[in-house]
């Protein structure tokens, strides 16, 4: 949360509240809502590590709000983001595991728990799918994080796939 | 599941064995099923699993070694070759992965054939024909030659060709297997429409996504059933978005 905020600010300052918005109407509904609350915590955090500095404005009739702008050392940090790459997802190890040990506990049958986990991807997949029917044709950003999401779930049920094949054979 | 009234789709104890070069394949070992009116499922599993065998069986494309089928409740144990064929234009639409159009002959008589051999009026025909090209977006493209349009219209123009004469079931052989994501995407727009207005559809299909629009999923592994199930119906039940999904693999 707290690089994405910084790179909210670089194109120039903003308070909480339109930084929330600005998250929103980016990532539509696929992306699960800002909390206001963290939002302000966060940007309390970067303000004290001096990435953001922030200026009291006077609102007629109302409480002051807070408007950030980003320091130099905030621009720092954000270049520096930019020049890493991102860690590649890990393999569900939880499920591997439980796969792997299932024979040692003779509790579960691998094939039975492939197939059990097959069912929630599915559902998920078609959860997404339902997602994608109903956000905003237009917001580009929020489909393609649907069909990121959809094409790991696709790459996890090929996997599965592959371990019913494989352990099939050994049946 | 209940026993009345007969399900759209029935089979028992199915099995069908290629006889190639090499060992003999046994591609569909003993598969039961019923796909009830108004069902939309999708067989899914890895390439070489049977399950397009399996398909062409339920068509009448090809012939089991063993087992029956029925439609409607109809044993058709007995059909010949030509009484496979007529069901295809009544009770059974096909689209297939690569369209199988008919390439000398114009999307509008593409669409409109299967209605004629049906013994439908040539003004009912067209009739048919302009409301479906209408519905699946392909308006103006009635004179085209299938080699003029991109693969997702081909697929719509096979879509529309097999709903002509309104048969009870769809049956889909991998029919986003030749296109692109946009395809793909649409062909499961389209399959989903249908499908809400009571159409029943087996889909045979490797792609999870497509799958997905089923409400019920059949595994097939090495030519029998692996699993059977039904898809939750509801929405989300837990509100993360989609990132939740990848946000599991932190």
């Amino acid at each position: 949360m707290r690089l994405h905020l910084l790179a909210l600010l670089a194109r120039g300052a903003a308070h909480g509240y339109e930084l929330k918005q600005d998250l929103e109407q980016l990532l539509g509904a696929a992306y699960p809502q800002p909390n206001v609350g963290q939002i302000y915590v966060t940007l309390g955090r970067l303000e004290k590590t001096g990435l953001i500095e922030g200026e009291d404005v006077e609102q007629a009739g109302r409480p002051n709000k807070k408007v950030y702008h980003l320091t130099d050392a905030g621009r720092e940090a954000l270049r520096a983001w930019y020049e890493e790459t991102a860690d590649e997802p890990r393999v569900r190890d939880e499920f591997f595991m439980k796969l792997a040990l299932a024979p040692r506990t003779g509790l579960a049958d691998q094939i039975a728990l492939i197939n059990k986990q097959r069912r929630q991807y599915l559902n998920t997949m078609r959860q997404l799918s339902k997602l994608a029917a109903a956000e905003d044709r237009e917001n580009r950003i929020s489909h393609l994080l649907i069909e990121g999401a959809m094409l790991h779930l696709q790459a996890d049920l090929d996997w599965l796939e592959r371990c019913q094949e494989e352990l099939e054979e050994l049946e | 599941m209940s026993d009345s009234p007969a399900p759209v789709l029935r089979a028992e104890g199915l099995a069908k064995t290629h006889h190639g070069e090499g060992a003999p394949a046994h591609a569909v070992r003993g598969v039961d099923l019923r796909v009830a009116r108004g069902e939309f499922v999708a067989i899914t599993g890895p390439s070489g699993a049977g399950k397009s065998t399996l398909l062409h069986l339920l068509g009448g494309l090809q012939r089991p070694d063993a087992g029956s089928i029925w439609l409607d409740g109809e044993r058709t144990d007995g059909y010949s070759e030509a009484r496979w064929a007529v069901e295809r234009r009544k009770r059974i639409g096909i689209v297939f992965q690569f369209f199988n159009l008919v390439s000398d002959l114009s999307v509008a008589d593409n669409v409109e054939l299967p209605a004629l051999l049906a013994g439908v009026s040539p003004k009912k025909a067209r009739a048919g024909r302009e409301e479906l090209l209408a519905e699946l977006g392909l308006e103006g493209k009635e004179r085209s030659m299938p080699g003029e349009l991109s693969g997702g219209e081909q697929q719509r123009v096979a879509l529309a060709r097999a709903l002509v004469n309104h048969p009870p079931l769809l049956l889909a052989d991998e029919p986003a297997g030749s296109l692109d994501s946009k395809g793909t995407r649409e062909v499961m727009r389209l399959l989903s429409r249908f499908h809400q207005r009571g159409q029943t559809i087996l889909l045979v299909t490797h792609d999870a996504r497509l799958a997905s629009a089923a409400d019920r999923v059949i595994s097939f592994f090495d030519g029998r059933i692996a699993d059977d199930a039904a898809l939750d119906a509801g929405p989300a039940p837990r509100r993360r978005g989609a990132s939740g999904v990848l946000e599991l693999r932190d």
